[in-house]
């Protein structure tokens, strides 16, 4: 049994231990909003925090998460008020949509670290989430318009 | 309001309840909308594309997939423009699979072209008009008044002469009792309130809190989870294997044959990998074992000395030839490319004895059904396709052989119960079914005052339609179109031309990818033109304008494209302008690149500025979306792209030796679009030919060199 929290909430799995933590969530816990994209940690769509940090679900053993706490997209806000969401809908941000909760799980970490990131700023941290439709002016845009949001500039 | 699958279908999903009643236009009633017996009876549904609740909700069915480039969002638009709806209180549910909701082209259901907007144009208008006309005849009925005296708005019909009005919601009832009208009126376009206006996208929301469910999201009761180990090599077989270590991994449950490989089906993803590493298999790799890309490339260039079939023929080609003093010759190539879409290819299948369900995302749904129909062993219309969104598609979920359904049909028909095949980003980029390569000898002739007087392009490339339902439409007088697409249709003022396709032998399995036969040929000719204007001494703008004659719409995306990005004008240091316009799709595109070329031969693109020409717009944001989305995607074939071969097998397997653009990489892309009333064309596809050609143009003001094969290396380049 592997005992952590997942967005505040205490859970429990029976299965081996080297399961990537990505197929837990999904699978185990029904969380399918943490996506599968390369299981390589090159692409960045299962992007959820680990103790607040981002970390990439597929190459992380569930063990690694035991007695840690997980955020998933689905516990970044009950209700889209997350200034990142709110900018993601502003800025009508996705097209197919499957990267883009990765693409916010890594920009929460940027701003909370960085709450005015520059376009380099960005650059360094995003670019380990790939999108292929290509929405990355649209995402560099929200970010910058979440960190005001943030600031309190814009609502 | 916004959540197209929304939580009680996630539930449904997970209790596998039957699909919800409430038949009441004909046709199985898709998930999630399981409506109380009172809700359905005062449902108002008028044809197959609407349904008005008594809660005022106006639920749209969307016959076509989306795949990002916001069908769910335009679609929508254009039946709640002219039904008067509160946009506010529309949602959309995807189709299942009935003739209803063929394409209004193609006589299938599928997704496809850049072709969804303009093929539902008129229909999903007129049906949101009868809609209007029956709500409008139900209040008239209540009030015991003339329809003349009403109006609608914003999801009401409004009596101004006694201050009445009724809701959508409070007359669905009562107008389900109305007679459809024969002929309505649509409106006229000035009247538009909707359609042509920037519109926030239904789907956005349910896209960033983890709701929005893609197939790879579904799951169903006692579901299973396979992974398939497929031949090394494309067309080979499996011969024998063993498979006692992969069943003694925990969590594997069973391990079966398919007539593509070797299914390892596990209670879930992890187990079902472990499995398969453990399978012991030997195949028999069949006749492609020896195939090398460096090989191919060089029977490609025999092939190319050979006539092949005429595609387009103007004049006498050779002969102008023949006579010319300024001649030039080149040849372009450009490799397999794999479509990559970010949610690798799965399936969910679930066959019984009496009936079969599909749950996947599909931009082919007719044609699935009819596949996993056989597959199954059943009749098509025992088989529910259930449309989910697609984490991306370009193309690859378009597959004429059905087969990333038809292997999860297999596999839970072998183990009798509910199977999701899941591909690895491995098997999705060694996969197949690429782009094809292509290999180009083109010449021309230069006149006395530097306009070609002949122009020969000869392509050859394999056929991805040959051999397939689709031939007898897309072959014409033995030419594969979606291969001359974008270079028999030279817009230039030629007076003698001659296109040639010289098909190369199949094997490799190959497929439309994003914008098709126009991803090379777009490459090719605007490169080749950029030759001529260069040898002809001329500016490339220029000169496209001086051979553009009657071509207004090419002539004014390329004028828009050349006046916003300030072509002509000084650029800072070290950065270098090119220019292409390409028409597909019914749409006319032009795009300039801003590149600088770094010392190693590294390329970086500043800026495109792309202009466009689609006809009238419905949802202007989602073409600046396209646009933006195709350079990325153009950008990133033209940087990195290629699938290559050793011995038979793929050489590149994730996104490291497959690289995508990244956030770094991409340039700021600016959209300005032409004002037309022009035939409405695509937009999902047209922006990415103009851009390879308009970065290598750009490469060659920057440093002489001319790209001539693709993807652009930094070896050539270096200073």
């Amino acid at each position: 049994m592997i005992t952590f929290k997942v967005n505040r909430k205490a859970q429990s799995v029976d299965v081996n231990p080297d399961t990537p933590l990505l197929w837990v969530l999904r699978e185990n816990l029904q969380l399918t909003g943490t996506k599968f994209g390369c299981g390589m940690a090159l692409c960045g769509a299962c992007t959820v925090h680990l103790d607040g940090e981002a970390v990439r679900s597929c190459v992380t053993p569930v063990s690694r998460a035991a007695g840690k706490e997980v955020t998933t997209i689905e516990g970044l806000s009950p209700d889209l008020s997350h200034p990142l969401q709110r900018a993601w809908i502003a800025q009508d941000v996705p097209q197919c949509g499957y990267c883009q909760s990765g693409q916010i799980m890594s920009a929460a970490v940027l701003l909370r670290e960085n709450p005015k990131p520059t376009d380099a700023d960005i650059d360094d941290a995003m670019s380990g989430n790939v999108c292929r439709c290509g929405t990355y002016q649209r995402i560099r845009s929200a970010i910058h318009l979440a960190a005001r949001m943030k600031a309190g500039g814009e609502k | 309001m916004n959540e197209i699958l929304n939580l009680s279908r996630r539930d449904f999903l997970k209790t596998g309840a039957a699909a919800g009643g409430g038949l009441v236009i004909g046709f199985y009633l898709p998930l999630g909308n399981r409506l109380t017996a009172q809700q359905t009876e005062a449902t108002f549904a008028p044809n197959a594309f609407i349904r008005i609740g008594t809660d005022d909700r106006v639920t749209v069915i969307v016959n076509h997939s989306e795949m990002g480039q916001g069908v769910y969002t335009a679609l929508p638009m254009l039946v709640a423009e002219e039904l008067d709806a509160d946009w506010s209180k529309v949602r959309v549910e995807p189709a299942p699979v009935d003739a209803a909701y063929n394409h209004t082209a193609f006589g299938m259901q599928m997704t496809g072209g850049s072709t969804s907007t303009w093929s539902e144009y008129d229909r999903l208008r007129k049906a949101g008009a009868t809609a209007r006309a029956m709500l409008v005849a139900a209040a008239a009925s209540t009030w015991n008044v003339d329809a003349a005296s009403l109006r609608t708005q914003n999801g009401y019909v409004i009596h101004d002469a006694t201050k009445r009005r009724l809701s959508y919601g409070q007359l669905a009832g009562k107008a389900s009792t109305m007679t459809p009208p024969q002929n309505v009126a649509l409106k006229d376009p000035k009247d538009f309130k909707l359609i042509g206006r920037p519109t926030k996208r239904l789907d956005t929301p349910e896209k960033i809190n983890g709701k929005g469910m893609f197939g790879l999201d579904v799951a169903v009761p006692n579901m299973l989870v396979a992974v398939v180990a497929r031949a090394p090599v494309f067309g080979g077989k499996v011969r024998s294997f063993n498979a006692d270590k992969a069943k003694s991994v925990a969590g594997v449950r069973d391990v079966v044959q398919i007539d593509r490989g070797i299914a390892v089906v596990a209670n879930g993803f992890w187990p079902a990998k472990l499995g398969r590493e453990a399978l012991d298999i030997a195949w028999d790799e069949g006749s492609l074992a020896a195939l090398d890309s460096a090989t191919q490339r060089d029977q490609y260039a025999q092939l190319a000395k050979e006539s092949g079939v005429v595609a387009k023929k103007e004049g006498d080609a050779a002969a102008a030839m023949s006579q010319a003093t300024k001649k030039l010759e080149a040849v372009y190539e450009v490799p397999y490319l794999a479509h990559a879409p970010m949610e690798p290819l799965n399936c969910v299948a679930d066959v019984r004895a009496d009936g079969a369900d599909v749950w996947t995302g599909t931009q082919f749904q007719t044609m699935e059904q009819i596949i996993a129909a056989q597959a199954a062993g059943l009749k098509p219309q025992q088989v529910r396709i259930h449309t989910m969104l697609l984490g991306g598609g370009f193309g690859r979920r378009a597959v004429p052989d059905c087969h990333f359904v038809q292997e999860a049909v297999q596999v839970s028909k072998a183990v009798k119960a509910p199977v999701k095949v899941i591909w690895t980003r491995e098997d999705d980029i060694r996969g197949g079914y690429y782009r094809p390569a292509a290999y180009h000898s083109i010449s021309a002739a230069l006149g006395a005052d530097g306009k070609p007087v002949a122009w020969q392009q000869r392509i050859v490339s394999q056929s991805f339609i040959a051999g397939t339902p689709f031939e007898p439409f897309i072959f014409k007088n033995g030419v594969d179109q979606t291969a001359v697409e974008g270079a028999a249709d030279l817009p230039y003022d030629v007076p003698n031309l001659q296109v040639e396709w010289k098909q190369a032998p199949g094997g490799v399995p190959t497929l439309w990818w994003r914008s098709v036969g126009h991803s090379y040929n777009a490459f090719v000719v605007e490169s080749f033109l950029d030759e001529l204007a260069h040898a002809a001494g001329k500016d490339p703008y220029e000169y496209r304008r001086s051979l553009l004659g009657k071509n207004t719409r090419h002539l004014a995306a390329l004028n828009l494209a050349a006046e916003k990005a300030g072509w002509g004008r000084a650029l800072p240091e070290g950065r270098s302008r090119g220019i292409a316009v390409h028409d597909s799709f019914g749409s006319y595109i032009a795009q300039v690149a801003e590149v600088s070329v770094l010392k190693k031969g590294e390329v970086r693109v500043h800026r495109i500025v792309c202009a466009i020409d689609c006809g009238p717009t419905v949802n202007p944001d989602t073409i600046r979306a396209q646009m933006e989305g195709a350079v990325a995607f153009g950008l990133t074939a033209a940087l990195y792209g290629q699938i290559t071969f050793e011995k038979g097998r793929v050489q590149q397997r994730n996104f490291h030796d497959y690289q995508m653009l990244r956030m770094n990489e991409m340039p700021v892309v600016e959209v300005h679009i032409v004002p037309s009333n022009e035939k409405m064309g695509g937009v999902g596809e047209p922006g990415v030919p103009p851009v390879a050609p308009a970065v290598c143009n750009a490469i060659f003001a920057a440093t002489g060199k001319r790209i001539r094969r693709l993807p652009i290396r930094a070896e050539e380049l270096k200073a």
